[in-house]
């Protein structure tokens, strides 16, 4: 760190930031249909294309589910490729998402999250990327702008690694991060270009060298390519570690799985995903002044979901309090315990899980109902188990 | 499954099919359950079967007909449309 020039800050919210992203890292094809909170990333880069900042093609189409059908050709004729949507668009482009992933096709998209209607909402929680959570796609949550510009770039060296070859979400926090202006650390274009030199798929649509896509598989064919898909996901951790041990080299900025905060001699920890991440770590600091046992896990890759960690960094919590910004309505639980839980399972010790459900529709989170949230937890007494519950929900 | 299948590990990525044209070694007859055998002394060639077959599998010939097992499905109409009655639908092992 101490080698590098101070870099310099520049105010952007997280849109603008991710638009710069795409440009730098050499996008050769964008395909995007605007929705709120998203819109601003396509009004940027539809400028950026426009005055010729990028060299990218952008197609305009009339849905998220043939923004999402054109990133796929234009990801198997070899490009790299972008394209961004939120709730009712990732909704909409459900069954595109498994044809990019069964097709691996090493797309980015950035995901704004937001709520699905009804009632409609137009404000940030995670129930759109859950509910496309089986999807095949490497999912991660970043926690500012500076997160999301930073993973953009790193998403394209490990979607397009062959021992991946997997589509990649970046998720924002809808209007706290989309919106939000932020001091931003932007790299170099030379660095950038040097960190993600151009995209050479081993096989490609080529008029020159015919070979056929979007093939039909029987029930004898149909689970070795579903086979080949989850070991792409198992490789993600090793391919992960490498790419983000050379972008620390070339930028100082360190990234991993999972973020753990003062877990060693804590007795109550917050598991969050995204922005919420910041305030529960914030909350929890000033709780350790008072001399109160908390910490937090931040869980960065939500897909592959790094359950051996998870339950090391874990499993010796009196209370494990995970914050869910998503409903799985009539389970036991929402998709974040639910992982949580099965992380644990094999251990041989067993926190108290408290699945607390808050945050729907944008629904503030402030550090007074985090710090509500913790004092339940260490109110708590034990046995252990897995209760659910809504907080801040009026009766 | 047929242990001469490939597994996940050789398999193309993707389901991907590196080689153009190759439709043609893609042999549909193995969905087939009964397998239509014909009784030659019976049959007058008369093509009913070759007319009613929703494949090409019937196979025309100078005195009879016969079947392409590469490729017929053994859906049996031809055992129904035959007017002597020279073909039966028999048991796949």
């Amino acid at each position: 760190m101490s080698k590098m020039a101070k870099p310099e800050l520049v105010p952007m919210n997280g849109s603008e930031a991710i638009a710069k992203a795409v440009v730098q890292s050499n996008v050769d094809f964008i395909s995007a249909y605007p929705i709120t909170p998203q819109t601003i990333i396509v009004e940027r880069l539809s400028d950026l294309v426009a005055t010729g900042e990028t060299r990218a093609k952008f197609v305009n189409v009339e849905s998220e589910h043939s923004a999402l059908s054109a990133c796929v050709g234009a990801s198997l004729a070899g490009g790299r490729v972008f394209t961004a949507t939120s709730s009712q668009g990732l909704a909409l482009m459900h069954e595109v998402l498994y044809l990019t992933s069964g097709l691996r096709c090493p797309i980015v998209m950035a995901v704004a999250n937001r709520a699905l209607s009804a009632p409609i909402s137009i404000h940030g929680d995670h129930s759109d990327m859950m509910g496309s959570r089986d999807s095949g796609w490497i999912q991660l949550y970043a926690e500012n702008a500076q997160e999301a510009y930073d993973w953009m770039i790193q998403a394209y060296g490990i979607a397009e690694d062959e021992r991946v070859a997997l589509p990649f979400s970046v998720n924002m926090d809808g209007y706290v991060i989309t919106h939000s202006v932020e001091p931003i650390s932007l790299i170099d274009n030379s660095v950038v270009s040097k960190f993600l030199p151009p995209r050479q798929p081993p096989m490609k649509l080529d008029t020159e060298n015919p070979i056929t896509f979007g093939t039909l598989t029987l029930p004898d064919y149909y689970s070795e390519f579903k086979r080949q898909q989850e070991e792409a996901m198992r490789n993600v951790p090793e391919v992960f570690t490498e790419v983000t041990k050379d972008f620390t080299q070339l930028t100082g900025r360190h990234y991993d799985r999972l973020i753990p905060y003062e877990l060693e001699n804590a007795k109550v920890a917050i598991v969050s995903l995204g922005s919420a991440s910041g305030t529960i770590r914030w909350v929890a600091r000033n709780m350790r002044k008072k001399g109160l046992p908390v910490g937090a896990l931040k869980v960065q890759l939500y897909r592959p979901f790094p359950h051996e960690d998870v339950a090391k960094l874990l499993e010796h919590l009196d209370v494990v309090i995970v914050l869910e910004r998503a409903l799985s309505p009539g389970a036991h639980c929402g998709p974040l315990a639910s992982d949580v839980v099965c992380s644990l399972y094999n251990h041989s010790e067993q926190p108290k899980i408290m699945d607390v459900v808050a945050g729907l529709g944008g629904r503030d989170l402030s550090p007074e109902s985090i710090e509500k949230i913790y004092r339940t937890g260490l109110e708590a007494t034990k046995p252990t188990g897995l209760e659910m519950e809504f907080v801040g929900v009026r009766e | 499954m047929s242990a001469e299948k490939p597994g996940w590990r050789t398999l193309t990525r993707g389901a991907v099919i590196t080689k153009p044209g190759s439709a043609r070694e893609f042999l549909t007859g193995d969905w087939r359950t009964k397998r239509p055998v014909l009784t030659e002394s019976k049959c007058t060639n008369c093509l009913f079967c070759w007319l009613w077959c929703p494949e090409p599998a019937i196979l025309r010939g100078p005195k009879t007909v016969s079947f392409d097992y590469n490729y017929c499905k053994g859906c049996g109409i031809c055992a129904v449309e035959c007017p002597v009655k020279a073909i039966t639908m028999v048991e796949e092992a």
